[in-house]
């Protein structure tokens, strides 16, 4: 085995070594600052006496949470809302009323971009959480089960770039005269394909390969849960199950799989919230060229990069309203599960 | 499997025997070779991307990775090339510290102030407390695209009725605080939810002797409220750093495309189009770029887990 190693040329240079000291000071010094002055807070306000001593509690320790929760999240949803009913401009845009959901839903291309959205909060939640379930059943048999977990959970911890980038040298493509390097390409031609296609310029197979990227990230989440749910069904309710006659699969399929139904749920709706946002598979593996967008990007390109605010809010609004539902299903669920304690 | 194999396995057992029996019907040489084909395929992709990190250019540009079984070639020169090359355009090192740079602050800064709202919303009890922790809950799925467009702006113009400013423009641009503070926004509905979960369960006699021995409650969360809740706050710290780290969106919409400022993901991203078919080059960023997080992982996957259970099961 040949291992060359020529790390001849300078490895760090003055100039980064300094840019990076600087980089690093500034982490320094904010931490820093950041908890000193909320020491400082905590000394003074615990001399705090007198009527004023509990509302000075409650805003120090609710009051940032609240106040950052605001201005990042529920006042810029509001102006959002306004936005997308406004005109292209970033300043003084007109009203424009339905007009950008107007767009949104009769312009070609942004059609196709809700329709492959649509594909995908169908396609990935359920492919990925019947794998996880799947796995999660027959991978508590093995012997090694943790090391299997762990090699399956690993996705989790890769970027969805990283992914990409991963899975785009898998379907990477080369006219098949030539040696390949796309593990995709070389496996189906090993199995009798002679000239596979262009696998990322294909449409609408390419939206299905893209996905996978999702999937192989996704399904390891599912595992863990719905295998730690699985565990947690109460032996006594198994042995009534099978006193009444339940066997193998039917236990299974009858007993085991309504008992986790909230878990499995939240598993999917989890997955589902997640493919709704999906922005960085896209943008990295084909820009959303090919037949390939989806909401998130063609939000963020109608915002940032064409620069028409109103649309870019009308596609950010639309995508708000698709985890509406999601949202209202996981409120009651959680009222219900504090109302059971 | 088929149904025959189900009903072959069928024994007559009762108690802890039953979920045995149930866990044998899906048992079978079958469903071990499909766990192990089924792993493989989850880790080969990944091992692709390190074999060609390592293989000379020359290699890597006419034959596909698998073939470093018959002929082994490895280097680590695309590593230096990719982090120390020459010229601004190459060299992803000083993105590398800005993915430090952001994370650190974005991960501490949230974790202290989730914290603190965890603990006064559970034990602070006021009027409407439940009610503000509801929203919280609700807002964490609020899709940030939501809220990026005002945001930016109110980061570089500042808050105006008609022209009559009442929030200064901060001028961030290339700096990293518009990312840290985005960055904690973004993650508070979260961590809030996660961490009042646990803080919530702490025993109520512990809080109740402290008070009466006189503590109040900032010295109540500092000795008795943060000690306890180590194993939730590492929790969250992994799914924030993690997050932060990973993250693509945020950095592109606050960062820009300042050099100054953007993360490891962005300059990826970038380079996916500007380094086309140099894949030796492409996987050795992309492998830096997963092996901090892939370390952080395997070496806190037990409060990684929890924190996952937590956040999803009852429990």
């Amino acid at each position: 085995m040949g291992v060359s190693v020529s790390a001849s040329h300078a490895l760090l240079t003055a100039s980064t070594f300094s840019d990076s000291v600087d980089k690093l000071g500034q982490v320094i010094s904010a931490v820093v600052v950041f908890f000193a002055a909320l020491l400082l807070i905590f000394f003074l306000a615990g001399r705090a006496t007198g009527r004023f001593q509990r509302p000075l509690t409650v805003a120090i320790f609710v009051g940032p949470a609240i106040v950052l929760l605001l201005i990042g999240l529920v006042i810029p949803s509001f102006r959002t809302l306004y936005l997308s009913l406004h005109g292209a401009q970033a300043l003084h845009a007109p009203y424009v009323g339905f007009k950008n959901y107007g767009f949104a839903f009769t312009d070609p291309a942004t059609q196709s971009v809700l329709l492959n959205t649509l594909l995908w909060i169908i396609v990935a939640p359920i492919v990925a959480t019947g794998l996880g379930l799947t796995i999660a059943i027959v991978v508590d048999r093995m012997k090694n089960q943790s090391l299997v977990k762990s090699l399956i959970f690993m996705p989790m911890a890769i970027s969805f770039v990283g992914a990409s980038i991963i899975w785009k040298y898998v379907y990477d493509y080369k006219q098949s005269s030539q040696p390949q390097d796309g593990l995709l390409s070389q496996v189906v031609i090993f199995l009798g394909w002679k000239h596979p296609p262009n696998w990322l310029l294909t449409h609408p197979l390419n939206n299905f390969l893209l996905m996978v990227i999702l999937i192989w990230i996704e399904v390891g989440f599912a595992m863990v849960v719905l295998s730690a749910a699985i565990k947690a069904v109460p032996d006594e309710i198994i042995e009534a199950a099978r006193v009444d006659g339940a066997h193998g699969f039917g236990l299974f399929s009858k007993i085991q799989i309504p008992m986790i139904r909230a878990t499995l749920v939240v598993v999917l709706t989890t997955i589902m919230i997640a493919t709704l946002k999906i922005f960085d598979i896209v943008q990295t593996t084909t820009g959303g060229n090919f037949g390939t967008n989806v909401l998130a990007n063609a939000m963020y390109q109608n915002a940032f990069v064409t620069d028409n605010t109103g649309r870019g809010a009308a596609l950010a609004l639309i995508l708000f309203l698709g985890v509406l539902p999601l949202v209202g299903y996981n409120v009651i669920q959680l009222k219900r599960e504090r109302a059971n304690r | 499997m088929s149904a025959e194999t189900v009903e072959a396995k069928r024994v007559p057992s009762t108690g802890a025997a039953a979920a045995k029996d149930i866990r044998t019907a899906f048992s079978s040489k079958w469903a071990s070779i499909f766990i192990i084909a089924f792993t493989v395929v989850w880790t080969v992709p990944t091992v692709g991307l390190l074999v060609t990190s390592l293989r000379p250019a020359k290699y890597v540009a006419n034959s596909g990775w698998w073939t470093v079984i018959e002929h082994p070639h490895f280097t680590l020169s695309n590593y230096n090339t990719v982090l120390f090359g020459k010229g601004a355009t190459t060299a992803i090192f000083p993105y590398v510290m800005n993915s430090i740079a952001i994370t650190i602050p974005a991960t501490l800064i949230t974790l202290a102030i989730a914290t603190m709202a965890a603990y006064g919303l559970a034990w602070v009890k006021f009027k409407g407390s439940d009610t503000v922790f509801f929203i919280i809950f609700a807002l964490q799925v609020v899709p940030l695209q939501m809220s990026l467009i005002p945001l930016l702006r109110f980061y570089n113009v500042g808050v105006h009725i008609g022209s009559f400013p009442i929030f200064p423009a901060l001028h961030l641009g290339g700096k990293y605080y518009p990312v840290w503070i985005s960055h904690t926004m973004f993650g508070l509905p979260l961590a809030v939810f996660l961490l009042h979960n646990f803080i919530s369960q702490l025993p109520e006699d512990m809080m109740e002797a402290a008070r009466v021995d006189g503590a109040n409650h900032f010295r109540i969360f500092r000795q008795i409220v943060l000690p306890l809740s180590t194993p939730a706050i590492a929790a969250f710290a992994i799914f924030q750093f993690l997050w932060v780290w990973n993250d693509l969106l945020v950095a592109l919409t606050f960062a820009g495309g300042t050099p100054k400022v953007l993360p490891l993901t962005g300059r990826l991203e970038q380079l996916v189009g500007q380094y086309g078919a140099n894949w030796q080059l492409l996987t050795a960023g992309a492998f830096i770029a997963l092996i901090i997080p892939l370390i952080v992982f395997f070496s806190l996957q037990r409060y990684f887990v929890r924190g996952l259970l937590a956040g999803s099961v009852k429990g």
